[in-house]
């Protein structure tokens, strides 16, 4: 019952937290980009572009957790493969900038990327056409993570598969695209990936302003996602997802069409999976079928557990805090930190089990009601003073 | 039936197609009847739950069900609302919709409204917020992603909140509710979705006597404009709100008729009371 209560109280801080993360960032974003950009390199305020790229790939983390969230958080289904569609929409991206080395590229061919003439192709593979148009490209590296998305989402939920065994094809999934994309055959670079990138709308990808630019548009694109993905679960939309999530049967019975709804959702959260994808690709530089290993997507869910599921920016929170603890960590002992994110993930289960959302809000919760019990004692010491 | 004989079929000016029929029939109850359960037979493993049942319910009606545990009268109601499979027998909502041919959410959507025998709400969800939820509006992903109460809804709503007396737990969470309360707002659900046909499963479960007593006053209140069937154990009950009583025993109707009636029908003794007479 008190948890129920705690419950309702995270749905008001919830929508104030939607200023907060959207301000937080903005500011965060505007503050790292003038301090690159307008400070000398001497001064103690200077943010390094090492600092900007990695904080850019640290909120494409961010939007790929916000993108299970909205699937498990909300819908409770637990998808152990959005690593799938990450890598699909980062594929997408590297294919683009894959064009975009023209003739610059080792063996100097203007059409075929490197690897390709490696292999001695003499044509571009049929699915490589238009991938030098940006806005085709972009199309792409969202419309087929979604539409896979869709099939997917499609075959399982009309068949009404859930729970364990739904986490366990999401998990075959990424595994299979992982096999079919380290082979040589299907034409996306095998194991080396693609990499060597140049640049991105005919700018400079070594150059700082072209990072702090990704790094905005990144910080741009997850400030908007957190805001649809707000707006979804405020309406009554989102609210079905949630009757989906707490007892399926009866919302049919309701008259929902509760795979329908799901399909949905799940095309949604891998469209913004996708998007943190290709927004990766360019800050990293490079995109390889590792990617797509199962371990990758099983992390997201760590963090999003470690964060709070079901609140959205306690899935960014999680992101954030768990990959700066990973670059922290892997520094200082690169073999110790699988071993310390597993730990991390019991520990946050046995002792969090709402994340540290659900932490803050109870320390909030219980702040502000002895605060209330509080002013009432005065008020009582006022009157019997008076 | 030949080649000739099913294009000649095919092409009659007198019919529509089958794919051109609008599917979005009105409950037709020109006869009187709104629910045909014909040769109903549903078996699990072969443990016949149902067998060759036949009940017709009139529109309108307030119908109780009674039976001992077994007898099938939850499966009779998961067959109406789709969730189970029958091996024969057919189901007709009215003179022309076959229920079986729908899925779930189709029926809900149809009209047919059911209260689940455990209290069944979202509760994690508000009171307000579950009402909302199975008001009779579309159902539909676009439609809802926009969906804002009207002043006739929360007007509706309001009164359902009044009638289950639930006003002032409105905002609070409904897994935070007593289970007599879940019970009331499982049945205001019900009525937000206003529809023709509600099967009722044991509502006053976990009552108190005059809990109990305001729920068969709201039953009876709604038979009449809407047609209610009930499944029920507490025999009190049944005798305060039924006119007609059907009872079941091992999958089939042994007898209908008013409770006197069936009180002192012979087979109904013979199979109640059997064994201590």
């Amino acid at each position: 019952m008190s948890f129920l209560q705690r419950a309702l109280n995270a749905g008001r801080f919830g929508r104030q937290s939607t200023t907060w993360v959207v301000g937080l960032l903005f500011a965060v974003t505007l503050y790292a980009s003038v301090c690159n950009l307008l400070l000398p390199p001497e001064s103690m305020f200077y943010v390094s572009t090492y600092t900007i790229t990695l904080l850019g790939k640290y909120l494409c983390f961010a939007l790929l957790a916000l993108s299970v969230d909205v699937v498990w958080g909300y819908c409770g289904v637990l998808s152990l493969g959005h690593g799938a569609f990450f890598a699909l929409g980062g594929y997408g991206m590297g294919m683009y900038l894959m064009r975009q080395i023209g003739d610059r590229g080792v063996y100097g061919n203007p059409e075929l990327p490197d690897f390709m003439v490696f292999l001695n192709w003499d044509t571009l593979p049929w699915y490589w056409y238009g991938m030098d148009q940006f806005w085709f490209a972009m199309l792409m590296a969202v419309a087929v993570p979604g539409l896979l998305a869709f099939v997917f989402g499609w075959l399982a939920f009309r068949s009404r598969v859930t729970g364990v065994y739904l986490s366990i094809m999401t998990q075959a999934l990424t595994y299979a695209l992982m096999l079919a994309f380290f082979r040589n055959e299907m034409g996306f670079g095998g194991n080396n990936g693609l990499t060597d990138f140049k640049e991105l709308l005919g700018f400079d990808l070594q150059a700082d302003t072209t990072r702090v630019a990704l790094f905005a548009v990144t910080a741009m694109l997850l400030a908007l996602a957190f805001l649809a993905s707000r707006f979804i679960m405020d309406s009554r939309f989102g609210r079905v997802i949630v009757a989906i999530r707490d007892a399926e049967p009866r919302t049919r019975f309701v008259g929902y069409r509760t795979d329908h709804y799901k399909v949905w959702l799940f095309v949604y959260s891998a469209a913004l999976a996708a998007i943190a994808g290709a927004l990766y690709v360019p800050q990293v530089g490079i995109i390889n079928p590792g990617e797509f290993s199962p371990i990758n997507s099983i992390e997201v869910v760590v963090w999003v557990a470690v964060g709070g599921r079901g609140t959205l920016y306690g899935a960014i929170a999680g992101a954030l805090l768990v990959n700066y603890a990973k670059t922290r960590f892997t520094a200082i002992m690169p073999d110790g930190w699988l071993f310390a994110l597993g730990a991390l993930f019991v520990w946050v289960t046995l002792f969090l089990p709402q994340g540290l959302a659900g932490f803050v809000e109870k320390q909030l919760a219980r702040f502000k009601s002895s605060s209330k019990t509080g002013s009432s004692a005065s008020d009582l010491v006022e009157e019997a003073s008076s | 039936m030949t080649m000739l004989e099913s294009t000649r079929e095919f092409w009659r000016r007198d019919q529509v197609w089958p794919v051109l029929m609008d599917d979005d029939v009105k409950v037709d109850v020109s006869k009187q009847v709104i629910l045909y359960v014909e040769g109903l037979s549903v078996s699990f493993d072969g443990f016949k739950a149902l067998n060759d049942l036949n009940l017709y319910i009139n529109d309108g009606e307030l119908r109780c069900l009674i039976g001992a545990n077994g007898a099938g009268k939850t499966t009779l109601m998961d067959v109406i609302t789709g969730k189970t499979a029958c091996d024969t027998g057919t189901v007709y909502f009215g003179q022309t919709i076959n229920l079986l041919k729908h899925s779930e959410a189709e029926i809900a959507q149809l009209g047919i409204g059911r209260k689940f025998q455990k209290p069944t709400v979202f509760e994690a969800q508000t009171v307000w917020e579950n009402l909302e939820l199975a008001l009779k509006a579309s159902k539909g992903i676009w439609y809802n992603l926009r969906a804002s109460l009207s002043a006739s809804e929360q007007d509706l709503m309001l009164g359902i909140l009044d009638t289950i007396g639930l006003q002032t737990q409105s905002k609070q969470l409904a897994g935070a509710l007593s289970h007599g309360q879940k019970q009331w707002l499982e049945i205001g659900m019900l009525l937000a979705s206003q529809p023709r046909l509600l099967l009722i499963d044991e509502p006053v479960a976990g009552m108190t006597a005059q809990e109990t007593e305001r729920t068969a006053e709201l039953l009876t209140s709604l038979a009449g404009d809407r047609t209610v069937v009930v499944v029920e154990h507490d025999m009190e009950f049944v005798r305060s709100i039924a006119r007609t009583v059907t009872v079941l025993h091992q999958g089939s109707v042994l007898a209908e008729g008013t409770m006197d009636d069936v009180q002192n029908n012979r087979d109904v003794i013979e199979v109640y009371l059997g064994e201590e007479a």
